[in-house]
């Protein structure tokens, strides 16, 4: 129970993410009007896509100094679910971008940078399935994985603010205050991003275990 | 004692990339199949463009020379630079393992394919001006742009075609890997070249300038820090 208090939070926040987040009061906006409660599940994806990839470097940087079978499986199932809230980002954007743009995908540099790092991921787990040797294998994916992501913090975090975007706090001004996140958006908005990153870190140590577990038994069997 | 040391790394490190650079260009020169086959590519697909533009002349907006010549430039690095690691037999690598650093391997690489893409940059930049038209303003500045090009498909391609030619269908994996890496530079070299194109104020370009520079930094010290660990295969 003393390690697991996170999951509890996690859940907690969760729950209070998706019922405050659907029922609360939001400011009256002009174009955003309800669409506005889409932030509680949109950027906290976003925030958790970057925090989970770069626990993914980490362990592939700790692979490297560290050549050990479970720095790999953490590195590989962290990538896997930094895609996953990247795809979900996409998909909440997008549905976002249809109500308030009018296109679901207009051209922003942050829409075409996110499908470009998404491409990049996917093309770590092409990289992956094409080595038969395992040790051959973790290590190349490791030496791509942070050179990945030394390319993609340009992408991610320069282009888009030396460009014109439909995004707010782009154009040379950073973070979104200069949309007004008042007080009452605040109060969901930081306990979601905090939820949503402790979900995915979650599933990434829950299925590392059981990779980790799988590969014991067949070295095993 | 330990400056001592650094020092004597440093023109150790020196001395290395200069005689593998050397021994690239006189590869290059004694085969010159290479050099010679990628000649025959930049030119080739130029005249593929300038048959399927030449028709119609009024379609060939500025916009799009600038993404057509870029596009044949990205097709051909990566082709050209995809080679640095294949062409290498295996007898010649371990023959490199036991005399050389890898650091001193891989800037060379660097170094040798900037020269090498330079030239064929150059090349394609005055044949594809010569056969559609050249409606370039700011030479000097598009030249700057081309030389900015040519460095940063260097840096970012040597290395992905290292960890390509350590896998089995290399080729392929070569263009899966490499395009996203590259489009940040893409997308900057485009917008400085149309600038270039427009004649716009020389300032109007510095933020990419400097963008390309930094990019440029990141990607060859992380090249410089992880091919060790991709040499030791």
């Amino acid at each position: 129970m003393k390690n697991n208090w996170w999951k509890i939070l996690t859940v907690l926040l969760l729950v209070f993410t998706v019922v405050a987040g659907m029922l609360s009061d939001v400011p009256r906006l002009a174009i955003l009007n309800e669409t506005i409660r889409n932030l509680y599940f949109h950027v906290p994806m976003w925030f958790g896509m970057i925090l989970i990839l770069l626990v993914s470097v980490v362990y592939s940087i700790r692979y490297l100094r560290n050549p050990t079978i479970k720095n790999d499986i953490f590195a590989y199932e962290a990538a896997k679910v930094g895609i996953l809230f990247g795809v979900l980002g996409i998909i909440t954007g997008m549905e976002w971008a249809k109500f308030t743009w009018g296109e679901y995908w207009s051209n922003d540099p942050k829409q075409n940078g996110a499908a470009i790092g998404l491409l990049i991921y996917f093309a770590y787990l092409v990289l992956r399935s094409s080595f038969a040797e395992q040790q051959q294998r973790a290590r190349i994916s490791a030496v791509y994985n942070i050179f990945a992501f030394a390319a993609l913090i340009p992408l991610l975090f320069i282009l888009p603010r030396l460009t014109d975007s439909l995004h707010p706090g782009s154009g040379g001004n950073p973070g979104f205050n200069a949309y007004d996140l008042d007080n009452r958006l605040r109060l969901v908005f930081y306990p979601a991003v905090l939820g949503w990153t402790l979900l995915g870190i979650w599933i990434v140590n829950v299925k590392s275990r059981f990779e980790i577990l799988r590969q014991r038994i067949y070295e095993n069997v | 004692m330990c400056c001592n040391f650094a020092k004597k790394f440093k023109t150790v490190l020196f001395k290395e990339v200069l005689h593998l650079m050397r021994k690239d260009f006189v590869l290059e020169l004694r085969q010159k199949y290479a050099f010679n086959g990628m000649l025959l590519y930049v030119s080739s697909t130029v005249f593929v463009c300038y048959l399927s533009f030449g028709l119609r002349s009024n379609v060939l907006t500025v916009p799009v020379w600038n993404a057509v010549l870029w596009i044949i430039l990205l097709f051909t690095s990566v082709n050209a630079i995809a080679k640095s690691f294949m062409q290498e037999n295996r007898g010649r690598l371990l023959y490199f393992y036991s005399i050389v650093s890898p650091q001193g391997v891989i800037l060379a690489k660097i170094l040798y394919n900037a020269c090498l893409m330079l030239v064929l940059a150059l090349i394609c930049f005055v044949f594809y001006g010569f056969v559609l038209g050249n409606p370039v303003q700011d030479v000097p500045m598009f030249l700057l742009s081309l030389l900015l090009g040519a460095i940063g498909f260097s840096t970012s391609l040597t290395m992905i075609s290292g960890i390509a030619s350590k896998a089995a269908n290399s080729s392929t994996l070569m263009a899966v890997l490499s395009f996203p890496v590259i489009v940040p530079m893409l997308l900057m070299l485009i917008k400085m070249s149309k600038n270039a194109l427009d004649g716009l104020d020389r300032s109007a370009s510095l933020d990419e300038l400097l963008t390309l520079l930094a990019i440029n930094m990141i990607v060859v010290t992380v090249s410089y820090i992880l091919f060790p660990y991709l040499w030791r295969s």
